[in-house]
Formats: C-alpha cells, sequence, structure tokens
C-alpha cells in the first residue's frame, strides 16, 4: 500500500474527526489564551511590556498547549483501541506515524494563526513584520516539536503516569528547539533584520526536523511492535 | 496476496514481567472451521488473540500461518487478519459509513466507498449509514464493528467476547454470520465465557485455565457440563512464597 | 492435545541464558578495583604537588576532577546510545543493562561535572553560573539522562523500549544542544572570561582520567550485574508454577 496515501487516509481522518468534535482544538486554544494571559500579567508593568518577552512567551505558549494536544489526541485513541486497530492494518507503520504527525502539526499551526496575532498585540510587538521568515520559524519549529512527540506519545498510550511522563520526556529534547525558533522569532523583532542569523536559525531548524523525522520514522516499527 | 490454511500455535509461552500470561499453548485453527478459547477471566484468552493477530510477540515458541514467514511478511499477513476486539475498534466521532469506508481504504480495498455501503447493507444498517456511531445502540455498534473487521475478506477472524452486551436477537445474527463465514472458509477463532451460545457452533473448543491448556475437545456437546469438570479438576498445588510477587 | 509436561524449564531459558554472562563477575573485577581505590587514594597527593598555575591559584586544582568527570560523562552518554541501539535492534537484554547502567553513570559523573565546574565558576570570577557552552550543554544533556531515568522507574510495561527511543534521540539531539546554545551564546558575548583547558595533559591529568576511566567501568559492569540477578529471579518466579 503506498505511503503517502496511508498517510493522506490517517490525516484526514483525525481532522474529521477533530472537526466534529472539536475537543482537543478549543480545548488546546484556550489554554494558550490563558498561558499567554498569565505571562501578559506577569511581565508587564505600567503597561509597557518588557523587550524580547513576546517571543518566548509564544514559544512557551506552543509548547505546552502542543504537548496538551499530543496528550489529548493519542488518549482517544486509547479510548477505543483504534491506536491498536491502525497497526493491526497492513499500513507500513512509517505512514501511521507521518500521518498521525501531519495531523498535529496542523493542529498546532492552526492555533499559532491565533496566537501569533494575539501576543503582537498584547506585547505590542511586530511579529507579523516579515511573514515569510515568521512562517518558516513556525513551521519548521512546529515540525521539530511534533516529531518527537508524536512518538513519545504514541508509545506512552497505555504507560500509567502517561500525562507526566509525556512532558518529562519531551521537554529537554526539545531545548534546541526552542532556543532556535525563540531567538530566530526575536531576530524577526529587531528593527535592522539580520538575515544572516535568521537564516542560520532556520537551517538548524530544519536539520534537526530532518534528523528526527528521519530517527522517528526508523524506530516507530520496533517500538510499536511489543 | 498471500494465503494459508492453517494457523498453527506451537508451544508458545508469553510473560510480562514476573506474570504468566500464556505458559506453553499449542493448538491449531483450520480454514473452515471454528474454535473457541474457553476460560475464566485472567485464563490468557485476548493474550492468546493479541498472539495470533500479530500485535504481541511470543516470550516462548511461535505461530505459524501456513509456510508464510511472519516476520518477513508481516504486512501482508496482517492484511488477511480480521480482529474484533472487545472495544470495538470505531471512531466514535465517525459516522459508520466513514469509519467502514476508512479501513476498507487502509486494507488497500479499491473502491472503499461501495464496500463500505455493501458492509453496511450485510449488518442490515443501510438507513444508518450517516450516523455517528456513538449515537447508535450497542447491537449496532457490534455489528458495524463486525463488518469492520470482515471487510477486506480474511481469511483469520479473531473476535473477542463478541457476544457481551447483545439481546438475544443479534446474539442470533452473530451466530449466523460465523457460521456464514465458516462456509466461506475463513479460520475462525472465538474466546469467550458465554458457553450457551457457543452450544453447536463449535467445531473445536479450548480450555484455558491460568494460561494454560487443561483440555481441547473435539466437536463438544454439552458445553457448560464439558467447562464444569474440566474447570474443577484439582489443579496441581503450586508453591508460592509467603511473600510473592503481587 | 494439552500442554506440554516436560521438565526441561521454558520461560526461564531465554532469561537465564542472557543473564548467565553477566551474572558471573570477571576475573580481572577484584584486582581492578583494588587499583582504582589505590589510585584515587593517592590522586589528592600527586594534585597537591602540581605547580600552582599563576592565575587562579588553588582553585585550578579542581580541574583534575572535573575533567575527568566531563569525560565519564560524555563516555556514559555514547555507551548509553550506541546500547539503546544495539537493544532496539536486536531485543537482546544484555544491551537493555547496559543502557540503563550507563545511564545512571550520566546522571552520577554529570553531577560531579556541573558541581565542581560552577565551584570552579565561583571561585575564580565571583559567579556560579556563567551561561558558558560547555556546561549548559551539559546541564541539558543531563536532563535528558535523568528523564531517561524517570521512563525506566514510571513508564510501566514497555519503558525498556521507550527509554531506548529516548537514549537514541538524546544522543542525536547532544550537537543540536551543543550548537544552538553556542550560537544563542555568542551572539550576547560574555564579558568575563571563559577558563581555558591547558595545552597539554600532564602526569596528573592522565592519572585521573585512567582512575575514573577505572571507575566507569567497574560501576557499569556492577550495575549490569545486579540487572542480571533481577532478570534471574524473574525467570525463578516465572518457573515457579512450572
Amino acid at each position: 500500500m503506498n505511503f503517502a496515501r496511508i498517510a493522506w487516509l490517517i490525516l484526514r481522518k483525525d481532522l474529521t474527526v477533530e472537526v466534529r468534535s472539536g475537543e482537543v482544538a478549543f480545548t488546546t486554544l484556550l489554554f494558550a489564551v490563558s498561558c499567554v494571559l498569565v505571562f501578559a500579567f506577569a511581565f508587564v508593568r505600567e503597561g509597557i511590556p518588557p523587550q524580547g518577552a513576546a517571543p518566548a512567551v509564544l514559544w512557551i505558549a506552543v509548547m505546552f498547549a502542543g504537548t496538551l494536544a499530543l496528550g489529548r489526541t493519542f488518549d482517544r485513541e486509547r479510548q477505543s483501541e483504534t491506536l491498536r486497530a491502525l497497526l493491526l492494518a497492513p499500513a507500513g507503520r512509517p505512514a501511521v506515524y507521518t500521518g498521525k504527525l501531519l495531523g498535529i502539526v496542523v493542529l498546532l499551526a492552526g492555533l499559532e494563526l491565533l496566537l501569533v496575532p494575539l501576543v503582537a498585540f498584547l506585547f505590542q510587538e511586530p511579529l507579523l513584520a516579515h511573514p515569510f521568515w515568521l512562517g518558516a520559524i513556525l513551521l519548521a519549529g512546529t515540525i521539530g516539536f511534533s516529531s518527537v512527540g508524536t512518538l513519545f506519545a504514541a508509545m506512552l498510550v497505555r504507560a500509567r503516569s502517561r500525562d507526566m511522563l509525556l512532558p518529562v520526556l519531551l521537554y529537554p529534547i526539545s531545548v534546541p528547539v526552542i532556543i532556535a525558533s525563540v531567538h530566530g522569532t526575536d531576530a524577526l523583532l529587531q528593527d535592522h533584520l539580520e538575515v544572516g542569523v535568521l537564516r542560520f536559525w532556520v537551517v538548524l531548524l530544519l536539520c534537526f526536523d530532518v534528523v528526527f523525522v528521519t530517527l522517528a520514522l526508523w524506530t516507530f516499527e520496533a517500538l510499536m511492535t511489543e | 496476496m498471500i494465503d494459508f490454511d492453517e494457523v498453527a500455535v506451537e508451544d508458545v509461552s508469553r510473560h510480562f514481567g514476573r506474570r504468566r500470561a500464556v505458559s506453553r499453548v499449542s493448538f491449531s485453527a483450520r480454514a473452515g472451521t471454528i474454535l473457541g478459547l474457553l476460560g475464566p477471566n485472567g485464563a490468557g484468552k485476548s493474550t492468546l488473540l493479541a498472539l495470533l493477530g500479530t500485535l504481541l510477540r511470543p516470550s516462548q515458541g511461535r505461530i505459524r500461518f501456513g509456510d508464510v514467514n511472519v516476520e518477513e511478511e508481516g504486512a501482508a499477513v496482517r492484511a488477511r487478519i480480521g480482529v474484533l476486539g472487545h472495544d470495538l475498534f470505531l471512531y466514535p466521532e465517525l459516522t459508520a459509513l466513514e469509519n467502514l469506508a476508512f479501513f476498507a481504504a487502509l486494507y488497500g480495498i479499491a473502491d472503499a466507498q461501495s464496500a463500505a455501503r455493501s458492509a453496511l447493507d450485510r449488518a442490515g444498517l443501510a438507513d444508518r449509514a450517516d450516523d455517528v456511531v456513538s449515537s447508535l445502540s450497542r447491537g449496532m455498534r457490534q455489528r458495524v464493528a463486525l463488518e469492520r473487521a470482515l471487510i477486506q475478506g480474511p481469511r483469520l477472524v479473531l473476535l473477542d467476547e463478541p457476544f457481551t452486551g447483545l439481546d438475544d436477537r443479534s446474539g442470533a445474527a452473530l451466530l449466523e454470520r460465523l457460521d456464514g463465514l465458516r462456509r466461506e472458509g475463513a479460520a475462525v477463532v472465538v474466546a469467550t465465557h458465554d458457553l450457551d451460545l457457543a452450544e453447536g457452533l463449535l467445531d473445536e473448543a479450548v480450555f484455558l485455565r491460568d494460561g494454560r491448556v487443561v483440555e481441547s475437545l473435539a466437536r463438544p456437546e454439552g458445553l457448560r457440563a464439558a467447562y464444569r469438570a474440566v474447570m474443577t479438576r484439582p489443579a496441581t498445588p503450586i508453591a508460592r512464597p509467603s511473600t510473592g510477587p503481587s | 492435545m494439552s500442554s506440554k509436561n516436560d521438565s526441561r524449564p521454558h520461560f526461564e531459558e531465554t532469561i537465564v541464558n542472557h543473564s548467565n554472562a553477566d551474572i558471573t563477575l570477571p576475573a580481572w573485577f577484584v584486582p581492578a578495583a583494588v587499583v582504582c581505590g589505590l589510585m584515587f587514594v593517592v590522586s589528592p597527593v600527586l594534585i597537591a604537588n602540581t605547580p600552582y598555575e599563576a592565575t587562579m591559584g588553588l582553585v585550578q586544582k579542581i580541574f583534575y576532577y572535573h575533567l575527568p568527570s566531563a569525560f565519564m560523562f560524555l563516555l556514559g552518554g555514547i555507551v548509553c546510545g550506541i546500547a539503546s541501539a544495539r537493544y532496539l535492534a536486536t531485543r537482546n537484554p544484555h544491551h537493555d543493562r547496559v543502557a540503563w547502567a550507563a545511564a545512571e553513570l550520566i546522571v552520577l559523573f554529570g553531577v560531579l561535572t556541573l558541581v565542581t565546574g560552577p565551584l570552579w565558576a565561583r571561585k575564580s570570577w565571583g559567579v556560579w553560573w556563567t551561561w558558558d557552552v560547555r556546561l549548559t550543554s551539559s546541564l541539558v544533556s543531563w536532563l535528558l539522562a535523568v528523564s531517561y531515568l524517570l521512563v525506566r522507574r514510571y513508564g510501566g510495561p514497555g519503558s525498556d523500549r521507550l527509554a531506548a527511543a529516548l537514549a537514541l534521540f538524546g544522543m542525536a539531539n547532544v550537537p543540536f544542544i551543543y550548537i544552538s546554545v553556542n550560537f544563542w551564546r555568542t551572539i550576547h558575548p560574555l564579558t568575563t572570561v571563559v577558563p581555558t583547558l591547558p595545552s597539554s595533559f600532564g602526569v596528573p591529568t592522565w592519572f585521573c582520567i585512567t582512575a575514573f576511566l577505572l571507575l566507569f567501568v567497574l560501576l557499569l559492569r556492577m550495575r549490569v550485574r545486579l540487572e542480571a540477578q533481577r532478570a534471574r529471579l524473574d525467570a525463578m518466579y516465572l518457573s515457579l508454577d512450572e
């Protein structure tokens, strides 16, 4: 069976389920917005937000909300044991992984579309000044974070301490993504755009994506077989 | 498409840490027969089904699918297996038709939509095609789940407690379906503790207790009596230390 | 067709066969332990006799424990990563034991490195933490090792595979951590001076490295043995029902 076909089938199924129930999308959106608000209350003094806080707030909100979304998405698969059904099918395991990964990326991309204007608004930063670069950083960073997150969340589906372990595993591995994304976004906000710096961070993120998606594809089969 | 006439479980054991789930079990499921795995909860029936469905690998022994090499042809083998699990494997937010079409496409069926519609017709649920699964009754969900398991025309059909929560009419309908599968040449393995319904259905009954086969009967009659006789046989005394594993 | 009542044990075969090699301590273990102990006893004397370093004085001598700790920290990472990869490929429990033991050693030597580093920094420039590239990268990698141990402890069934994946990902992550932290620091240059390593390693340095290396190997071997004994115990429990 075609790799791309299966990944597409699973992606379409995930999106349909999500659109119908809306559970994960709405709760993570609300959570992300609350996150941003908390940071706003904490950092804004006398109505003036601190310099350079916006990129950090944006990416922390994305990561926290992303972890929540990952946990909930796979929890849903556990309820009717549908993940088992996916593994029972002759579909190649890497294709199943890719389908799930794309679903998470789409969900988080939608979330970012709403968060970026909110953060730009509350923290008075021109986040949307260079949309092409912003889009590149957002996409590369989200894929990096999600690639590792999808793998770990799939493996933790039946673990006892699933909710606690996912962040414990995911955040240390995501440190390079966080550093690159936050500082890449920060470089965007400077008055003179330093293309060299931006290019460095984006390339680093893309390398991370390639390495870790490849690793995940290689190991997914071995990891899901008991 | 690969095929096999017989699924042979050869001296299979499976443990999880210190817990033995299945211990030195051997039996054979042949095409065109219905084999029952009977036993109390915790006897190892679900584990055996997971092993047969290639979701688990045996700790010892092996499961042979005809002459096929499972290591290399895992996906091809899985394509010929249909599983009706205890948890039904259906997406509650999708409609019956969408569920069936998704799995049909996943199993490589060319025209998934029409295959899904035919399956719904077979289940007698064509009028509920566009209702989300969560709105269907347990019996209807079971019928959809069964069609999902059978949509690719599997050679080996595994059912885990399929009669749970079914009323008499649905139970009878399921029995008929299983009989039909047998005539079509599928090898059917049913794990159940509902002996009354299994009566008359099984070509072979394998009685399990504590992960072991205690008896296996061909063409069993009077299942209840046989079950009672087999299960009340004294077990060999097990020397457990007073501070045994939990 | 009832289950075979062979007197030959069933479950334990694989477990016992895989753990035999790990349980019996090799002949060199005890002599090596003695040598290692002696080396550690002698090392302070050796270190005290090294020439005083001009700029930093007595504090610089902490380097003789800091550097080998850092090396063993790195070595633990490499061993854990490779053992995890081999475990995922072959499912041989021996590799799993080595990976787990190596992860504990990463945490142990990591703590030593992360404590001796700031001690040095504090005495040298008055600050405990300077976000130096190497120390920061070590901190992140150390956190990864701690998360590995948390998975093994709380992950439940299947945690051996998950931890192996984590170790593999962690090992692949190390260059990314270093590069990202490095670039982050260089675009915000330090105002203080970063300590430089001596250009050549003298006798005391090699002596301490050897002592630490011996300690690493001994601890690894002992820890692997402990896990093998646990596996043997599991096999014995399993065989009780036979």
